[in-house]
């Protein structure tokens, strides 16, 4: 965000602080809906009811959980309802058009070209698909079975948006540190996660297991990268499972600065000041002092082994 | 060791009543039946159910024998009372009866297995008729003990407390205002007179609940089982017991002969499109 002109104009550097600082503000929808189980078309009128909910309450930005566009258990259903997300996409030309009001992050099941299917997310504003992140850890143990119905990401990558560098994550891929640390590392101060989380390990504590262990995380890598964290979730059950909601963003300090409701579907808005990056990185640099170079040689000399 | 089964049951409420509701009225439905036994699962999945759907549209079906327990059918006044549901009470011994009496011989479990079988077929009609959905009330320790008969008590279109052991279905009942001697009274299928649960397993749901809960819920290998103070010999029956049912877990297996088959390879949630 132009933070050379300080030095450029130094004369200006006032007036020019006071104009960024004004404009440092990012207002943040987090949309925790319920799907259809393969039924994208009833799940694009949600979006754009939803997207239309968001720009009433002046939000910038509209983030949708994991494979929001068509339910989550798809098994044999992942051929029917893939897309493309370009501009003669029956369902995405609706989303690019919307993302003139308002920036975007769906869920869906994209297909490349050679028919290779994968959970994805797509950022778009302005009319235009800015990045499309393909889930890199898809878990395929216990009730999940992701890996025998879709095709493995490969790249984690940052990428500009009008509001800064941002990345994307889907569920499995942030219980994993090193996609979120790649992140940081290729610039992004705002991560934005989406999960279909099923809820489970019920005991006596106040809240699931699953929702404790998601909150615990979301809220370290705010904490640890001095970022913006949001994380979007959904809700609804597909049979006996139940998934969780409880959408929540924390600010480059940790805290919290939104949670939705578990459970039920909601539109949770926050807004995020922007220069709190700036003030908590001056008094905790962790991202000045990350060793980098210390980190490439000690995986080269593990990975070596 | 001190194993802890106790669970939030706020949480457990919301979720199994949403599972009710969403489980029903995605197919189209907005009714329930709930084959009331007098004992604590169907009561527990009575007032999941008249807390999901409303008490007008949950219909409890009392289904006695000439034999069953008078405490049976009073206990299911109660909770019909309670609840305030319609009710339906439809006496099953001149259905069986016939059947019984071709063989002279026949033993307790044949007769338990046919009556349990004759309230599905009731159950299930009373479903059409009320336009409702059979809630099961099979709990997870049956489940996993295969305590149960298969198409009898097990049927059911969707369960709300097969993943409760007995001893949370105990604290859920309580949390919900199950009347006490409904949730103190021996567990008992009452399929003949005196008959207990506990009698027939030879051990108590206390007891198999905490070691289920290790074997199955924390991964504990048997051995682990008997290092932690369970008896070697009841580890041993419980893990033979799990083993033995699986069948009644599961559909019946398909022999594969195309390339798309049935359970195998063809594979969709029930909530498919909805």
């Amino acid at each position: 965000m132009g933070c050379n002109l300080y030095e450029k104009f130094p004369t200006f550097s006032l007036y020019f602080l006071v104009v960024r600082f004004a404009s440092m503000k990012l207002n943040l929808a987090l949309a925790q809906i319920s799907t259809k189980l393969g039924d994208v078309q009833s799940n694009l009128e949600k979006h754009l009811a939803y997207i239309k909910q968001a720009k009433s309450q002046k939000a910038d930005l509209l983030v949708f959980p994991e494979l929001s566009l068509t339910g989550y258990v798809l098994q044999d259903l992942v051929a029917t309802v893939a897309h493309k997300p370009t501009e003669d996409d029956p369902v995405f030309k609706h989303l690019l058009e919307a993302s003139h009001d308002l920036d975007l992050v769906v869920g869906f099941v994209n297909e490349d070209s050679r028919h290779r299917f994968y959970i994805a997310s797509a950022y778009l504003s302005g009319g235009r698909l800015f990045h499309v992140h393909h889930k890199v850890y898809l878990p395929t143990y216990g009730l999940f079975d992701e890996g025998r119905f879709f095709a493995w990401g490969d790249s984690v990558r940052a990428f500009d948006t009008r509001f800064g560098r941002v990345g994307m994550l889907i569920c499995e891929d942030f219980w994993h540190a090193s996609p979120p640390y790649l992140l940081w590392l290729d610039g992004a101060d705002i991560m934005l996660f989406s999960s279909a989380s099923p809820g489970r390990g019920l005991n006596d504590q106040e809240k699931l297991d699953s929702a404790r262990w998601v909150e615990r995380v979301t809220k370290a890598y705010a904490s640890m990268f001095t970022s913006f964290v949001a994380h979007s979730n959904r809700v609804g059950y597909e049979d006996g499972l139940l998934f969780w909601g409880g959408a929540v963003a924390y600010d480059p300090n940790g805290d919290l600065l939104a949670q939705g409701p578990y459970f039920e579907e909601a539109l949770t808005l926050t807004q995020l000041d922007l220069n709190q990056l700036r003030r908590t990185r001056a008094r905790l640099p962790l991202l000045r002092d990350e060793r980098t170079n210390l980190v490439q040689k000690e995986l080269e000399r593990i990975l070596s082994k | 060791m001190n194993i802890d089964l106790t669970i939030n049951t706020g949480l457990a409420r919301t979720i199994l009543t949403g599972f009710v509701k969403s489980e029903i009225t995605r197919v189209g439905y907005s009714r329930a039946v709930v084959g009331l036994s007098g004992g604590i699962d169907s009561a527990l999945s009575l007032a999941l159910a008249v807390e999901a759907l409303g008490s007008e549209n949950v219909l409890a079906v009392r289904m006695p024998y000439r034999s069953s327990s008078a405490d049976s059918l009073e206990h299911a006044r109660l909770l019909i009372e309670q609840f305030e549901v319609p009710s339906e009470t439809i006496e099953i011994t001149p259905m069986v009866e016939p059947l019984f009496e071709r063989d002279p011989q026949m033993s307790k479990l044949r007769k338990g297995n046919i009556m349990a079988r004759e309230r599905m077929i009731v159950l299930f009609d009373q479903s059409e008729v009320f336009k409702g959905l059979v809630v099961g009330t099979g709990n997870k320790t049956e489940i996993l003990l295969g305590y149960s008969t298969m198409y009898g008590d097990s049927a059911s279109a969707l369960n709300p407390i097969g993943d409760l052991y007995k001893t949370q279905v105990r604290q859920l009942s309580q949390a919900l205002g199950i009347p006490a001697p409904i949730i103190d009274k021996p567990p008992s299928a009452d399929l003949w007179s005196g008959q207990t649960d506990e009698g027939e397993l030879g051990f108590t749901y206390a007891e198999a609940d905490q070691l289920l809960y290790l074997l199955v819920d924390e991964r504990y290998s048997p051995q682990e089982c008997v290092d932690a103070g369970f008896s070697e010999k009841f580890v041993n029956a419980v893990v033979a017991r799990v083993r033995r049912y699986q069948f009644k877990r599961m559909s019946p297996p398909i022999a594969k002969l195309s390339n798309r088959t049935v359970g195998y390879d063809f594979l969709y949630l029930r909530d498919w499109g909805t």
